[in-house]
């Protein structure tokens, strides 16, 4: 085998150095946020995710409602976004509308995840708190019996978070989702024709089955941005430390609480609250390397045929 | 040799710098701490800086807190508290701590409840809310103080603070102070678990908050509610009079402190007198007792004693209340101990 000759120059190593930086600091973040929160990872080991309570002039410390806060919001904001994302997606990959409309449409979408953060919470100050206020009254009166709508329904709540958080997640389902139905190969959609199926036959017999694994890949990636989500929910969210299963109540995330505790706190509250945020950030590395390692995948597989 | 133009830029502009002549010095004091009299520390700022152009101050409302971590991690000249110092966070300072009260103010009841414009609470009432044992404003505990006012059938949604605060401090205090019941279930402190409603972040969160929630009550600076137009309760206080957040209310509870000796901290919680409005507190500036540096030294104090002199003519129009004169000559003594 002929051996190429490997030549060191300046662009070789600042290259590595740059690419060894980012790996290096990931690694330094994950030490500063582990090294403060072992006195609470020795005092309470796993039993701060399964404790209610969160009293802090008192030391004590339980992540479980924000914990579920979290989990909540993401996955109904996940329920709202994803049907809606995955039809704008097909809307936008099939050719019902001309070309210049799709693009237009495609830019908008792609515009609302440019939107800041801050910008949706005031959003939902402005415009959803009201709604949820008046009709939150409603749904509790004709759905109160399961616990999920229970109770007094307040403006600032679960509801109203998970809905603006749908919003935000729309894009990156939308994106993705589109993308890959736009990949999958033309052959596919000839063939199906051909065959004598209808093309909502083919939309919801063939293609969407098809682009099943990228739509997957795109909730996973959508759902890691949602857990990771802090100032829109932590202003819409009413920022709540007690553990309540309903919607129409106010609750807490991971993220808010950090986001609220952390300049004001001393002592255990410190280590409790980077135990925290160890949590938030490992589960959103986690659920962001599964989501680009499906992603990849599925790259891979749809390249071969065309 | 052909020099390589973007470097060569680049480093005649980094040596550039050394050749440009320096503005004068100007005395810079760093100041951080609490939100709530951060208004009147700016405005203190500003005056003392017309007379004194030598010296640029800045201060950052970062929360009581925050500004006592970062006063003694030695990264300010001065902080300020809501709460002062615990005898643990004093003794964390080497250098020692001097607390001077600075101004004070008071909590508020801020409510919404269109067409209700005067409100008075028991403190059976305002507790009961807080603790969510009272849950509508029909209820008796509320109606019984409050003949001749319609008072709906609609829900009470507490509003508090979710963050660590000295005003949640001061709140929770005088709520232990006046119900064992509280002080038992939630006890005091910066950052407390409330048994019931929603949270915002700092004042503006929970001025927001109750703006934005018809039937709400929260408590807030009273500051916050007159700038925001937010009506507010009258508190039953210790005497059994309902009395409404003034200057001279405030100041009536301010004059019933009493301080221990060599040390001028103290919370006026349940204060005794007919006319004492109930949730009255100082807010303290935090000096070092030694500066290293001489100039930051005189520099604090003469920005201090500006502060405890003229500086409480600006109190009342913003909204704090102006020290009474003895406890002016108390903190002036203090302010005499730094070196």
């Amino acid at each position: 085998m002929k051996k190429t000759r490997r030549r060191l120059d300046l662009f070789h190593v600042l290259t590595w150095v740059a690419s060894a930086a980012t790996v290096f600091i990931l690694l330094w973040i994950l030490e500063s946020i582990f090294t403060p929160a072992l006195p609470m990872i020795q005092r309470s080991g796993l039993g701060f995710f399964t404790s209610i309570a969160w009293n802090v002039n008192r030391d004590v410390y339980g992540a479980l409602p924000f914990v579920i806060g979290t989990a909540m919001t993401s996955l109904i904001a996940l329920i709202l976004a994803l049907p809606l994302g995955v039809f704008i997606a097909l809307f936008l990959s099939e050719n019902f509308l001309p070309f210049w409309i799709r693009q237009v449409i495609r830019f908008v979408v792609e515009l609302l995840a440019a939107i800041p953060s801050v910008v949706y919470g005031l959003w939902g100050i402005a415009v959803v708190i009201p709604i949820v206020q008046q009709f939150g009254g409603v749904l509790a009166n004709s759905l109160g019996f399961l616990p999920l709508f229970q109770g007094p329904a307040f403006g600032n709540s679960t509801l109203t978070a998970s809905l603006v958080l749908a919003l935000m997640v729309l894009p990156t389902i939308t994106a993705i989702s589109r993308t890959t139905l736009a990949n999958l190969p033309l052959t596919l959609r000839e063939g199906s024709y051909a065959i004598g199926a209808t093309r909502w036959e083919t939309i919801f017999r063939v293609l969407l089955p098809s682009a099943a694994p990228g739509i997957v890949a795109a909730t996973i990636l959508a759902f890691g941005r949602a857990m990771g989500e802090t100032m829109a929910v932590a202003m819409l969210i009413g920022n709540s430390p007690r553990l309540s299963w309903s919607l129409l109540s106010p609750g807490g995330t991971l993220a808010g609480l950090l986001a609220n505790q952390f300049g004001e706190a001393s002592g255990l509250q410190i280590s409790a609250l980077m135990y925290a945020a160890l949590a938030l950030v490992l589960l959103t590395l986690i659920v962001n390397m599964i989501g680009e390692a499906v992603l990849r995948h599925v790259e891979k597989s749809t390249a071969g045929i065309r | 040799m052909k020099i390589p133009r973007i470097p060569y830029l680049l480093l005649s502009a980094l040596l550039a710098q050394f050749l440009v002549p320096s503005a004068p010095a100007a005395l810079l004091l760093q100041g951080a701490g609490a939100t709530f009299p951060a208004p009147l520390y700016l405005r203190w700022i500003a005056e003392y800086t017309k007379t004194h152009p030598g010296v640029q101050i800045n201060y950052q409302g970062i929360g009581s807190g925050a500004g006592i971590k970062q006063f003694t991690q030695n990264l300010v000249a001065f902080g300020a508290s809501d709460a002062a110092m615990t005898d643990k966070e004093i003794a964390a300072v080497k250098r020692g701590v001097v607390l001077i009260p600075a101004t004070a103010g008071s909590i508020v009841l801020a409510y919404n409840l269109p067409g209700v414009e005067d409100l008075k609470l028991s403190r059976e009432a305002y507790v009961g809310i807080f603790l969510g044992k009272i849950t509508k404003w029909n209820d008796p505990a509320i109606t019984k103080t409050n003949e001749g006012v319609n008072l709906p059938n609609i829900g009470i949604t507490a509003c508090e603070r979710s963050d660590g605060s000295g005003t949640n401090f001061v709140f929770t205090k005088h709520l232990s102070a006046i119900s064992p019941d509280f002080d038992h279930q939630v006890g005091y402190g910066t950052s407390v678990t409330w048994p019931t409603g929603v949270a915002g972040k700092g004042n503006d969160g929970v001025t927001a908050l109750i703006k934005q929630t018809p039937g709400s009550i929260g408590y807030v600076e009273y500051g916050y509610a007159v700038h925001n137009k937010l009506p507010f309760a009258s508190l039953q206080n210790r005497a059994g009079e309902f009395v409404k957040a003034t200057t001279a209310s405030g100041a009536a509870t301010l004059a019933t402190t009493q301080f221990p000796p060599g040390l001028l901290r103290a919370w006026p919680s349940d204060p005794d007198g007919k006319d004492a409005y109930p949730i009255s507190t100082f807010t303290w500036l935090l000096l070092y007792k030694k500066y290293d540096d001489p100039a930051v030294r005189d520099g604090v104090k003469d920005f201090v004693n500006f502060g405890l002199t003229d500086g409480q003519k600006f109190a009342e129009e913003l909204g704090y209340i102006p020290l009474p004169k003895e406890i002016v000559d108390k903190c002036i003594e203090a302010l005499k101990s730094v070196e």
